[in-house]
């Protein structure tokens, strides 16, 4: 089964942005420095380490955007012209909303510093003066616990103005969102900050050149910030050869439903599924596994036959025809009906759309009106077709990707499951639970 | 009238945004006055409006766009249950029946005593505590069992 072990595969979780759990008072200030938190800051101010030497490390580490796009995080960072005159932005963007993640609410709670350093030395290398970490509305103990961090972190001199007697001034802030899938887009979320509707922006312009307040500005994920000072500290090289080609370093996956211990598991990216299956403790209740959904409901879903062949990264997800996304596994065993399953999440599409985009504002409607109906056993066969016609209209006709994301479950749940659903437009009722 | 207590926060968050984008705290501040006032009154949000020097229609577009702010009476509790996928896996469904059983009420109504709400809501992020609900949309109770639920809507006084 496992055909990658090689010499530099690593079997086991590897804690990186997560390598404070386990020690006493993991999210404090002092618990961070007794780690060597803060000295790659320290480092590149006292020796005034050129930004590019920085983003050349960066693109070694092959680090990509842990958020989900898995962009270039070197390239990104490159687009920002550093000596441009006037304010810049830096945005971490905290807002996960994506079901089945919960990984950067981990961070946040266990070891808030290394974002913070990871998102001053971002500042340092694109010139950005003001940092905002936009959270998700429905943490609130994490937002204050960062609101915490924050000022921890200005009290011991590490934000605010001459940062480690330098010329170098960051200001960080948190910002609390409240309730919007929609503003994890990063252009919804520079609206949010702005105090408006979290509506996407139609792009270009992008926000390298016209973000919050219409100055260049940065999102990343919370992920990819705290990744920043491991890499500076060991070299992006050895983050790299943590992972596998196209896909170096380590990654968070937050394993849900249903498996024996749901939770986060950090690990080398390039693991087999089935491994990493068995360190969240295999399928609960002794059955076996139907189906996952492996980066959150915006990734296609693929059936136990093809993930268990699966390897956790960007290109061996992408050959079993899904995608990494946010690293959000949903695992479904044996139980599950696909049918009520497809129905809540084109729900939660039709109920998050932001409405500006026709397709999607009346296509996720749709959607879920043709589901709900099949489930209450008033469907035809003819809806089967119906759905995945109008979820490819969808799709690629929108500003943002949510119009995309909504689609992908469509698709992939009847290309996978096709019979389960024409069998229970058929009778009525579903297969499942009256084999 | 925004109270005392609320200016007092809300100028504490106006110090995150330059001096000329006081509309940036405008979700922070509708959370302030929300906490204070349980729900929001078109009162509530023209007087957010008024001292954020912003137009009243654009403070009712945020607080009918963001979906934990509430326009109506939530009672004194208002209990949000994620049934999205991760927490229906987990049975969220069997809390929900618990839940408005034991209340009497079903989503989006409130108890006759004006003491608790129900409210069916989207991923909050902590899938691992599936399922889960949140009271008055700060404190999360996860890893809910039918019995659990009773526990704590015993202690909610």
């Amino acid at each position: 089964m496992d055909q990658l072990s090689g010499a530099n595969r690593k079997v086991e979780a590897f804690p990186l942005c997560l390598r404070t759990i386990g020690l006493n008072d993991p999210a404090s200030i002092k618990t961070y420095l007794s780690i060597g938190g803060y000295q790659q800051l320290k480092r590149i101010l006292h020796k005034k380490i050129a930004p590019e030497i920085l983003i050349n490390e960066i693109n070694i580490s092959g680090l990509r955007g842990r958020g989900g796009a898995g962009f270039s995080t070197g390239l990104k960072w490159s687009f920002i012209k550093k000596n441009q005159e006037g304010t810049k932005y830096i945005v971490c963007n905290s807002d996960e909303g994506e079901p089945g993640t919960f990984k950067d609410r981990d961070i946040i709670k266990y070891n808030p510093h290394q974002i913070i350093e990871g998102m001053a030395i971002a500042a340092y290398i694109m010139g950005a003066q003001i940092g905002y970490n936009y959270i998700h509305g429905e943490i609130w103990d994490e937002y204050e616990s960062f609101e915490k961090a924050i000022d921890e972190a200005r009290a011991a001199g590490f934000l605010g103005k001459s940062i480690f007697k330098s010329n170098f001034n960051f200001d960080l802030h948190a910002f609390h969102g409240f309730g919007a899938y929609i503003c994890g887009e990063e252009t919804a979320l520079i609206e949010s900050i702005e105090g408006k509707k979290g509506q996407p922006r139609f792009k270009p312009p992008f926000p390298a050149t016209h973000g919050i307040y219409g100055k260049p500005t940065n999102v990343n994920n919370t992920e990819t910030y705290a990744s920043i000072p491991w890499i500076i500290e060991n070299g992006g090289a050895e983050f790299n050869e943590l992972g596998v080609e196209n896909s170096g370093g380590t990654k968070i996956f937050s394993i849900s439903g249903h498996v024996k211990k749901p939770g986060n598991y950090e690990i080398p990216l390039g693991m087999p599924f089935s491994r990493l299956l068995k360190l969240a403790g295999g399928v609960w209740k002794g059955r076996s596994l139907k189906a996952v959904i492996p980066g959150g409901p915006s990734t296609a879903l693929l059936p136990a036959n093809i993930i268990m062949q699966t390897t956790m990264d960007y290109d061996g997800l992408s050959k079993a025809g899904s995608s990494l996304g946010a690293g959000s596994l949903i695992v479904m065993d044996d139980t599950t009906c696909m049918v009520a399953t497809l129905k809540r999440l084109s729900y939660f599409f039709y109920e998050e759309s932001c409405g500006q985009c026709t397709p999607c504002r009346e296509g996720t409607g749709w959607v879920y009106r043709i589901l709900k109906r099949i489930v209450e056993g008033k469907g035809s066969i003819k809806d089967l077709d119906l759905l995945t016609d109008v979820s490819k209209k969808i799709s690629g006709r929108t500003i943002c990707a949510l119009g995309d994301a909504a689609a992908i479950p469509v698709i992939s749940f009847i290309e996978h499951f096709r019979g389960e659903f024409d069998y229970f437009i058929r009778h009525g009722y579903s297969m499942i639970g009256r084999k | 009238m925004l109270t005392d207590n609320s200016i007092k926060k809300i100028k504490s968050e106006l110090k995150k945004y330059p001096d000329n984008q006081r509309q940036s705290a405008v979700i922070a501040s509708l959370q302030i006055v929300q906490a204070e006032n349980g729900w929001l009154t078109n009162a509530n949000i023209s007087d957010v409006a008024e001292f954020l020097n912003m137009s009243e229609i654009a403070a009712m577009e945020v607080a009918t766009f963001y979906n934990m702010f509430d326009l109506k009476s939530v009672g004194k509790y208002k209990i949000s249950v994620c049934t999205n996928i991760s927490c229906m896996l987990r049975n969220s469904d069997e809390i929900v029946i618990h839940l408005k059983e034991k209340l009497g009420i079903n989503f989006n109504e409130i108890t006759s005593d004006g003491k608790f709400c129900l409210k069916e809501s989207e991923c909050m992020g902590a899938c691992d505590g599936a399922p889960l609900f949140l009271i008055n949309n700060q404190k999360m109770h996860n890893h809910l069992t039918p019995e659990k639920v009773d526990q704590i809507l015993k202690e909610l006084k």
